[in-house]
């Protein structure tokens, strides 16, 4: 029985991350034309909303090509570790006060660890296409990744300290409107490093264009492509949802349904941040991504765990 | 039913695990023996997960597929010099051949001399959720968990200090 849940979970959120996706790439088209002071699509549907419904069978139709002398199991099959982890780590956020699809007494540590087996599918993909800018794509990918789970995972405990839980729906249930300010520069550590883990700009230095064509994933096309692109809406999504779960108390002020569509509004703000961020902010370089991680963000989540600290003692 | 299910899936991750070794071994592609070390991980991780073990699970998931096994394909592929290189004959050697039947021999004949002592551990009716294990680990185990984190540490600033060559 929890077995049979389990695949319709799965298949929850594997739509829910596809619609998403759709719904997110129209949603970033939009903002980064306005952003660029254009009007981005605009011919089919209302405010060009049917855009993406044009724009996946196309996907769908284009030619599956794998390179002569690519690695073709692991070419071939990569992607799908790209993508699965991501939808995995869905089901522990708490949509609502009182209900997740997987209530798990380690949900935030599973949010946490799942997607890391993102990492290796990545360097796996990248290392199959037998093409030197993938493989470089892939090698900064992986380091840029594992270097950001560090800060990122520090921001999440401030808020685990402060709730005395892993369980995401403990954490739900026991927040106060006044642990935003307090954990503001952890909601600030987490954003950013949710940013570079999803290799999305200003991080985006193992896709960049102008010096790897497209990193990790140039050799893909088809599906196989829109694998690795529904992984990074996904993971916007999921990081989106569980930033707004954890940092802004889920659905508060509202429970129930209605705490849900609270949960969804405040998600798509976060995500409309981030595609925000996104077209302001030049590419870094990997230098400054990599001290940047280490000398600023690390310190400062540390700093943050220690003021949570003695908050809690005076509480 | 729910002990029907457990069977089939342990059956399933037992076979995963077991599958995955001797895949890693039997391959001739290091790239590939790295895949299959990580599908053993993971598979492994599935089993914790099986006996309720949740954060022993996750952090399976967490440090040895998402880290050690990145780290051990980082190492290959920066090590391989040509592509072609990561492809290796398949040439056991007799030494290694006497080691693996001398090591096989004795741990048969110490589950043989000792499976009479050793009795199945019973399952606790309530699995001990987190909270208890990090009371337990900050409490009765504080010192060696201390000191498991200073030795940790003090690898990392040896790493650092290694890698940062003389200019620094």
């Amino acid at each position: 029985m929890t077995l049979l849940w389990g695949f319709l979970w799965g298949v929850a959120a594997v739509a829910t991350i596809a619609g998403g996706a759709i719904l997110g790439v129209w949603w970033e088209r939009k903002v980064s034309a306005r952003i660029q002071m254009r009007y981005g699509p605009q011919q089919i549907g209302p405010f060009g909303s049917l855009q993406m419904i044009a724009d996946v069978p196309k996907l769908l139709f284009k030619e599956d090509i794998v390179p002569a002398l690519a690695d073709k199991a692991i070419f071939k099959y990569a992607p799908l570790f790209v993508f699965g982890p991501v939808a995995v780590s869905m089901v522990v956020i708490p949509f609502t006060a009182g209900w997740a699809p997987l209530d798990t007494s380690v949900g935030v540590l599973f949010f946490l660890a799942v997607p890391s087996i993102e990492v290796i599918a990545i360097l796996l993909s990248s290392w199959a296409s037998h093409n030197t800018l993938s493989t470089l794509g892939g090698l900064r990918a992986t380091a840029q990744m594992i270097s950001y789970e560090v800060p990122r995972s520090l921001a999440v405990l401030a808020i685990v300290l402060l709730a005395g839980s892993l369980r995401p729906l403990d954490v739900v249930a026991a927040w106060r409107w006044w642990w935003m300010p307090l954990t503001f520069v952890a909601f600030v550590i987490y954003f950013i490093a949710s940013i570079a883990e999803m290799n999305r700009g200003p991080f985006d230095i193992p896709e960049a264009e102008s010096e790897l064509v497209a990193g990790y994933f140039a050799d893909y096309s088809g599906m196989r492509w829109a694998s690795f692109m529904m992984a990074e809406y996904g993971a916007m999504i999921a990081a989106s949802l569980f930033g707004a779960a954890l940092f802004f108390g889920g659905g508060w002020p509202f429970g129930g349904a209605l705490g849900v569509v609270v949960l969804v509004v405040k998600a798509v703000l976060i995500m409309t941040a981030i595609m925000w961020v996104k077209w302001t902010f030049p590419r870094l370089r990997q230098d400054q991504l990599m001290s940047f991680c280490w000398k600023v963000l690390t310190p400062l989540a540390l700093v943050q765990l220690v003021v949570i600290g003695v908050v809690l003692a005076w509480l | 039913m729910s002990s029907t299910v457990d069977g089939i899936v342990f059956l399933a991750l037992a076979f995963a695990t077991i599958g995955g070794a001797v895949m890693m071994l039997a391959t001739r592609n290091v790239v590939h023996a790295a895949f299959w070390l990580l599908e053993v991980m993971l598979a492994t991780a599935g089993l914790y997960m099986l006996l309720s073990a949740e954060f022993l699970a996750l952090v399976q998931v967490l440090v040895y597929a998402g880290s050690v096994a990145v780290l051990i394909l980082f190492t290959i592929m920066l090590t391989l010099r040509r592509r072609e290189d990561a492809i290796r004959d398949f040439e056991p050697g007799w030494g290694a051949g006497i080691l693996a039947v001398l090591f096989g021999g004795a741990l048969l004949f110490a589950v043989e001399r000792f499976s009479a002592q050793m009795r199945p551990g019973v399952m606790p009716e309530v699995v001990p959720d987190v909270a208890a294990f990090g009371e337990k680990l900050f409490t009765s185990w504080a010192v060696p968990f201390e000191i498991a984190s200073l030795v940790l540490l003090v690898a990392l600033v040896g790493a650092v200090w290694w890698s940062g060559g003389d200019g620094q």
